[in-house]
């Protein structure tokens, strides 16, 4: 008789962090899943009080390697917002910039490092074979998009890791002539490259649909950093309201928080920014895309790797647009003097948004502070579809290993952070 | 006809322990321009965020990022010290324990918020650096690791363990 006991993988793999799932099988039934964020805490909210405010960013940057960038873009709003500080148009370009070369750089690691190999039945990015003419164009596709997203970060932030150059109130270094025109050229000759990862992901035939509310920040151009927060239901929420209307869910098997918002759980990340704002997307993107982007809303949750490679290729044709239109020179960092005030930063990081809060005192030391992290809004989402999954697949006698393949190949749809998504102190613990 | 022995390829592993992971992203853009080459002399036996089914037995090299903050790690890190010819702490966490032990360093009132937390999980007393727990054979420092500096080691560490196995067998590397 086909019997399958609780399912435990100790160790997820080819995602950003360390964490473990336990799946509780009762009578042929997923009866609990557990997307158990184990890594071990690092405690940054603690860590922020009592430090000056302009230590912060650099020091946020360390919750996560990959997001780095993006824990810098957010904190810098929140310490800007804190102090009254309007970024000249300039630095906006900058950091938009910024955040173009980390999507490109970040998404194409996730699509090719961690996606794909299941989709080849391979174990490893590593292992696809250069000898095979599909294999080999694949490698190189991948680490020349990477190679141009890492080009792109150095040139304006000064690290695609840990970015050196973003501060508050401005940038302390800016991007060459030699360096632009470097970039323009490798932007645009990666262009085929990114349009054959779209087809690429645009055929891989995987589905699990899943009906959910979407929320993303939306700006006027498909972007980043500014616009409101925009739900499904069409609603437009202040980024200064964004925490008061979500619902703090403590999941106590777990080290992170997980998030509801009016009630139900939701979605964020590349398929919500797509769902909700495809139509601002770059022009040269639409128009490269044409039918392609008919494809989105769409409630397959695997739809979020071909709205990556949609990002990829928006980020590149923003990027130079953005380098065709602006000339940059540098001009000095804005500063402010220090007051009591509450900082509030909200931004689209790439895996979705992503929430900074600081509490500032008049003599500029950081009182305390919030941190909301995609993942964390994702994490119910990821539970409830494994337990779906599950059911669908031992109602079909799916053996074991196969169904652990599918956990990871789901899980790594959502593109989880972990090193994210461990490291938010939550002390009303349910014991 | 004989032919020639050929000297293996080395067995090279990536483990991170508590840490944000920067360096296992810096080395995967180091693959970009060198994964091509690097293939022809190692192979990636252990690495988390690159494949799935990882191995656990010898390694010629094994990378390091991340403090140590829990009796696990310890565990892990020992077992990965009797696998490795060759152990290599990579990045400021491994290196020096910061920014990830900055817990050893919070005020009373820092440490009470956290201990029920430190408690619950296990967690050891004190985050400790690589060298704290395991003897280091070289050291990458940086938060991020310098990508040049960790070509040039890592380099190193490869053609001195290849001279090795090359007399191992006797042929010249």
């Amino acid at each position: 008789m086909h019997q399958v006991d609780d399912i435990t993988i100790d160790q997820l793999t080819k995602i950003e962090g360390d964490c473990s799932l336990n799946v509780k099988v009762v009578d042929g039934k997923a009866e609990k899943v557990e997307f158990a964020l184990v890594e071990s805490k690092r405690f940054y909210t603690e860590a922020m009080k009592g430090k000056p405010i302009a230590a912060i960013p650099q020091l946020l940057a360390r919750i996560c390697g990959t997001c780095s960038n993006a824990h810098i873009m957010a904190d810098l709003e929140a310490c800007e917002s804190a102090l009254g500080i309007t970024p000249s148009k300039q630095t906006m370009l900058l950091r938009n910039l910024t955040m173009y070369g980390l999507n490109i750089r970040d998404h194409a690691l996730h699509l090719y490092l961690f996606v794909l190999p299941d989709a080849y039945k391979k174990d490893s990015f590593l292992d696809f074979d250069e000898n095979i003419p599909e294999e080999h164009n694949i490698l190189h596709d991948a680490f020349d998009i990477k190679a141009v997203g890492n080009f792109l970060s150095i040139l304006i932030a000064g690290r695609s890791v840990h970015a050196p150059y973003p501060t508050i109130g401005g940038f302390i270094h800016f991007p060459d002539k030699a360096g632009i025109e470097e970039a323009k050229k490798k932007l645009e000759e990666i262009r085929p490259a990114v349009l054959r990862t779209i087809e690429l992901f645009k055929n891989i035939p995987w589905k699990f649909d899943r009906q959910a509310s979407f929320m993303a920040l939306v700006p006027e151009r498909y972007g980043f950093l500014t616009g409101c927060i925009r739900t499904s239901e069409n609603e437009c929420i202040e980024e200064k309201d964004f925490r008061s209307h979500l619902e703090h869910v403590v999941v106590p098997y777990s080290q992170a928080s997980a998030y509801k918002y009016a009630g139900k759980s939701y979605m964020v990340g590349s398929l919500a920014r797509m769902n909700l704002a495809k139509d601002n997307l770059n022009e040269r993107t639409k128009k490269t895309l044409g039918d392609t982007l008919n494809l989105f809303p769409s409630t397959n949750v695997y739809m979020n790797n071909l709205a990556q490679a949609i990002e990829i290729l928006h980020s590149v044709d923003e990027s130079l647009d953005i380098l065709n239109q602006n000339e940059f020179k540098p001009e000095p960092v804005i500063k402010a003097p220090f007051r009591d005030a509450v900082g509030i930063g909200v931004i689209e990081a790439p895996r979705g948004t992503l929430y900074h809060k600081i509490v500032l005192g008049a003599d500029g030391i950081v009182k305390e502070g919030e941190i909301i992290v995609p993942t964390g809004q994702n994490q119910i989402n990821i539970e409830t579809d494994i337990g779906v999954l599950v059911n669908d697949l031992l109602e079909k006698k799916t053996s074991k290993d196969e169904i652990k393949f599918e956990i990871e190949k789901l899980i790594r749809a959502y593109d989880p952070c972990i090193s994210c998504a461990s490291h938010f102190l939550t002390l009303n613990w349910e014991e | 006809m004989t032919t020639e022995p050929q000297i293996r390829k080395l067995k090279v592993a990536w483990f991170s322990f508590s840490c944000c992971e920067d360096n296992v992203i810096v080395f995967s853009e180091l693959l970009n321009d060198h994964w091509l080459e690097w293939k022809k002399l190692i192979e990636i036996t252990n690495a988390r965020v690159l494949r799935t089914k990882n191995v656990m037995e010898d390694f010629d090299i094994a990378f390091i990022e991340g403090a140590i903050a829990s009796p696990k790690h310890v565990e892990k890190l020992t077992e990965v010290r009797k696998l490795a010819n060759k152990l290599v702490a990579v990045g400021a966490c491994a290196c020096t324990g910061m920014p990830s032990a900055q817990r050893n360093y919070f005020n009373v009132e820092q440490k009470a918020n956290i201990q029920p937390l430190v408690d619950k999980f296990g967690s050891l007393p004190k985050v400790l650096k690589v060298s704290e727990v395991v003897k280091v054979d070289a050291e990458v420092p940086g938060c991020p690791m310098d990508p040049s500096d960790f070509v040039t080691k890592a380099t190193a560490l490869i053609l001195a363990r290849r001279a090795e196995l090359a007399k191992e067998i006797g042929i010249s590397a």
